[in-house]
């Protein structure tokens, strides 16, 4: 092995408080090492000329750097390590900047800590290993699943990027939603005359190729190589012989409420889907049609010229190669049936704001599809907002669409009376608050309080409602023509089997899970799936389309360079070691290990390298790569080497996301915490197993510090979980040898949480110090003989 | 007590009675209260301005038995910085004249002592008819 170390002066940041000769003097006695050097400026020009020609010149295969904190400088580093002709993962940095120099004023106990952090970093340096990032071929088929308004303008922007579309739909149309709306707030454009010719688009695009009523039946595999298969359901119309005529429907005898009118009228067995249905053609719905449920009839085929019936085609399977999806499933709307107090399905005069969306829409070509009378009132929130109802979660666009409604019901009839009950108004997007203002100007009542119940008089069907006007602080009784019940956007029923899948993760609202809320809206944890619409949320069509738009360049920036890299920094498996006993399949949160041949086996393409599961093989059989056990431990014995008899030390595991960052931020801000401290990075602390941590304590730990993300904000699901069950196996080994569980202490933590990082800190050295019962050699000794048996133990101890 | 407000027919044609007499649309009302806050008779006043138009667009009559619709100087500071352009004292007044036209008279000359009467000024005197006879 052939080690260059770097000590960084950071002009004088560093070198005016720790010791940089004396680092250099002390580190260059341990093996391996070719030369200590102590730059100026270790990331100016100069300075990396000077690590660029000592590689070459010494042909090191290793180099230490210790500077300020790798998530400042360490990519430049490796970067330099490439042009040098170095694996780039053949580096190691000791950051004796942010959290050595800068947060602990004293001289003396800071070049000792930063002896102990360049003496880690060297000993991890050790066992490098080349990694190579692979890169990936990937095509340019994307899966699109949904086609309401969010699945249409992604297939339309892949599509005209040249990119290859498989959009999947399991209605008889695309168009969503938004198909069945009369006009959309706040500008009251006609929803059908917006979305028409975008049907047409899809039908007609080169690039696009449409499935209407078909399911996702498996999805298979992993970014750039995806194994798609659909269900196609019959149709029992061939849909080449079909030229929609309608005599089919015209005679068929069986009727059914049409779903498409939200059950406010009746379609045939044989039906089209709606009047601007895209694909244009007739289909029989299996369920109602007499001839396919054993009753004789085949009127259809008898009247149809075209020859176009077939009571025996079925259902069809199509395999698909996909190399990104789009998921576009939206949402469905609040089951008003649940909230019994307003009486939907019992009084005929409560009717649902989708309802009176298709009453408005068909009115202008037709009769109304049912009567409105006079006085009208809309109840919002229904199902949002309410945790009898179990949501929590506000639907963001009830307020506007029943502003729209309302509005529009008045124009038709000036002399209609109309009122909003409501809880907040919210009017947050651009051009809602003035067009809320023009409802009031229209004369619409907008008053506040939520409806309890409404009671219904039996002969005159006219309901009654008695609201607490939470402004003026009055009661308020009136009766109701109509009661419009402005239901809230559920998660969808059609997202679940995508997203079980998918292994989707969902947000506690029930809607499915961005990778990030801020930095990636559209971005699934699961690589090359992403979000678009309600699916993800409840929302606006100009939001919808924004996020589809959205979703579309983000999986155009995967697909267009024709191949992508995988991070090497990933789980592997040791075949030897592992026995087959599939613990690992159920610990990984993203279901990244397969078996093969009786051997798990870490696909590398899913793994997120949180080393989560390492500490759930009772083999220890798995490793993670770049910080492999040996490394781990290596760098403990090292953090606790120089300690003295009398002192106390405390050893930081911090996840690379928030706890590092937080220690970085604490050292920015010049805040001075216990120098007792030594830090070990990590992608997520769930890598270190409960042996690590009574190893820790043999070797003179007096506390473990877990510093975690914050489960919200972190990159990996599950790690808090994981953390605390390797705690918890920790505790029940040490615990009866004599060492207080208190000396562990863990906590989710967020980069910005300065003060609570030096709190606990303090705290844990004061229990280690005063509280707890003392760690003697004794103790120390047992738990390192315990801690080689905790492997054979923890198996059955806690899952 | 809980007062209970009913919406009904007559209680629209009463919302709608005052908005043609004032030329206001009180459901434009925010409810914010600056109109309350602007207002320098607040103190004299049993229900605030904002409530007078709360009422009347729940069209509950009682509003017109406040004292608040008569304290009202017609000073139009709440006009003036109503932020939604309304204009509350215009409503008083139009609540003022509606309960007028109800032609009930308060206060009868002939009941009055003349020795009594010439001791009133005025202004007194046409300001009261104005206010207590129909
Ligand atoms: C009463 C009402 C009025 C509204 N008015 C307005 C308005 O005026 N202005 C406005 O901006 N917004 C309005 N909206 C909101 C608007 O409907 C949504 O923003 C929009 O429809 C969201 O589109 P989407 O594509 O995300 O979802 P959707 O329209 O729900 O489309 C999802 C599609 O995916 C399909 N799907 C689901 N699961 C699967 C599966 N597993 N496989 C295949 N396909 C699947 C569904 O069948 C559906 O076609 C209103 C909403 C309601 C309820
Ligand atoms: S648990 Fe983490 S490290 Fe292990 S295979 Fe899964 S994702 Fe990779
Ligand atoms: S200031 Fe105007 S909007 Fe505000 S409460 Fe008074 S009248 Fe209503």
């Amino acid at each position: 092995m052939r080690i260059g170390v770097y000590i960084c002066h950071c002009g004088g940041n560093i070198a005016d408080v720790v010791d940089v000769k004396k680092i250099c003097e002390t580190v260059q006695q341990q093996d391996d090492i070719i030369f200590t050097k102590d730059l100026e400026h270790t990331c100016s020009e100069e300075g990396q000329q000077t690590i660029v020609n000592d590689i070459k010149e010494n042909n090191l295969d290793r180099v230490v750097i210790a500077a300020c904190s790798p998530l400042f400088h360490e990519k430049t580093f490796m970067k330099l390590l490439e042009k040098a002709g170095l694996n780039p993962y053949m580096f190691e940095m000791a950051n004796i900047r942010e959290q050595c120099s800068w947060c602990h004023p004293s001289k003396g106990n800071a070049t000792r800590k930063a002896e102990d952090l360049v003496n880690m970093a060297v000993k991890k340096s050790k066992f490098d290993k080349p990694l190579q990032k692979t890169s990936m071929t990937i095509g340019k088929r994307v899966l699109v699943v949904g086609g309401g308004i969010a699945g249409i303008q992604a297939s339309l922007d892949l599509g005209d990027s040249g990119f290859e579309v498989f959009m999947v739909e399991k209605e008889p149309s695309i168009g969503g939603k938004m198909a069945k709306l009369s006009k959309t707030f706040p500008t009251e454009d006609c929803a059908t005359c917006i979305i028409g010719p975008k049907l047409t688009d899809v039908a007609t695009h080169p690039n696009i190729h449409l499935y209407t009523y078909t399911e996702i039946k498996d999805i298979q595999g992993f970014l750039g190589n995806f194994t798609v298969t659909l269900r196609k359901k019959a149709r029992h119309v061939i849909q080449e012989k079909c030229v929609s005529c309608g005599i089919c429907a015209e005679k068929c005898p069986t009727k059914v409420p049409d779903e498409f009118n939200e059950g406010l009228s009746e379609r045939k067995a044989i039906y089209i889907h709606s009047p601007i249905a895209v694909p244009r053609k007739y289909i029989i719905d299996e369920e109602n049609c007499r001839q396919l449920n054993g009753q004789r009839c085949g009127i259809c085929e008898k009247v149809c010229v075209q020859g176009a019936i077939d009571y025996l085609q079925p259902d069809e399977e199509e395999v698909l190669k996909i190399d990104t999806i789009i998921i576009a499933t939206g949402y469905d709307t609040f089951q008003p049936e649940l909230k019994a107090v307003y009486g939907y399905g019992k009084f005929e005069n409560v009717i649902t704001a989708l309802q009176l969306e298709r009453i408005i829409a068909t009115g202008s070509s037709g009769p109304p599809l049912r009567p409105l009378g006079n006085r009208i009132a809309f109840i919002q929130c229904v199902g949002s907002r309410d945790e009898q109802a179990g949501h929590e979660h506000c639907s963001r666009i009830c307020c506007m669409y029943a502003t729209k409604l309302a509005q529009l019901v008045k124009r038709i009839n000036p002399n209609r009376e109309v009122y909003i009950f409501y809880t907040d108004l919210r009017a947050y997007g651009k051009g809602f608050e003035e067009y809320y203002k023009r409802a009031q100007n229209a004369g619409i009542k907008f008053i506040r309080g939520r409806t309890a119940e409404i009671l219904e008089d039996p002969k005159t069907k006219k309901l009654f409602m008695r609201v607490e006007d939470t402004l003026s602080r009055q009661m308020i009784e009136g009766e109701f023509d109509v009661v419009v019940l402005s239901n809230g956007l559920m998660p969808a029923k059609g997202t679940d089997p995508v997203a079980n899948l998918l292994k989707l993760v969902k947000s506690p609202d029930g809607f499915l899970q961005e990778a990030h809320p801020k930095f990636r809206p559209v971005d699934t944890l699961v690589d090359g799936v992403f979000i678009a619409g309600c699916a993800q949320g409840p929302k606006d069509i100009p939001d919808t389309v924004s996020q589809a738009s959205a979703a579309a360049a983000r999986a155009i920036r995967l697909m267009n360079k024709g191949q992508y890299d995988i991070e090497p920094i990933t789980a592997f498996i040791d075949p030897d070691l592992c026995d087959g006993c599939e613990k690992c399949i159920p610990a990984c949160p993203i279901k990244a290990i397969q078996m093969i041949d009786g051997k798990a086996f870490v696909q590398g393409a899913l793994c997120k390298g949180c080393g989560l599961c390492c500490a759930y093989c009772p083999k220890e059989a798995i490793d993670l790569a770049y910080y492999t056990k040996n490394q781990i431990m290596g760098e403990i014995e090292l953090a606790l080497s120089s300690k003295k008899p009398d002192e106390t030390r405390i050893l930081i595991f911090a996840d690379n996301t928030c706890a590092y960052r937080l220690a970085d931020n604490v050292g920015t801000a010049r805040l001075s915490y216990p120098h007792e401290t030594r830090v070990i990075r990590l992608p997520s602390c769930s890598r270190i197993t409960p042996s690590m941590m009574l190893y820790a304590f043999a070797k003179g730990a007096d506390g473990l510090f877990f510093g975690e993300c914050d489960h919200k904000a972190s990159p990996y699901t599950g790690a808090s979980e994981a953390i605390q069950r390797n705690i918890r196996i920790a505790h029940s080994i040490m615990e009866p040898i004599g060492v207080d569980g208190n000396r562990i202490y863990f906590a989710e933590l967020l980069a910005s949480l300065l003060t609570d990082y030096y709190k606990a800190i303090t705290n844990l050295i004061k229990i280690a110090k005063k509280e707890a019962r003392p760690l003697t050699d004794e103790i120390r000794q047992q738990l390192l003989s315990s801690s080689k048996q905790v492997l054979s133990e923890e198996k059955e101890v806690i899952r | 007590m809980i007062k209970k407000i009913l919406i009904n027919d007559a209680s629209e044609a009463f919302c709608k009675k005052v908005n043609e007499l004032s030329g206001e649309t009180v459901s434009r009302c925010d409810q914010c209260g600056t109109c309350t806050g602007s207002c320098p008779m607040i103190i004299e006043m049993d229900i605030t301005p904002s409530q007078m138009m709360r009422l009347v667009l729940l069209g509950d009559e009682s509003v017109m038995e406040t004292k608040t619709i008569w304290i009202c100087a017609s000073c139009y500071s709440c006009t003036a910085r109503c932020p939604r352009g309304l204009d509350a004292s215009k409503v008083a007044e139009a609540l003022r004249q509606i309960k007028l036209r109800q032609a009930i008279d308060y206060m009868h000359m002939e009941d009055m002592d003349p020795e009594e009467l010439k001791k009133f000024p005025q202004m007194v005197l046409v300001a009261a008819y104005r206010k207590l006879t129909g």
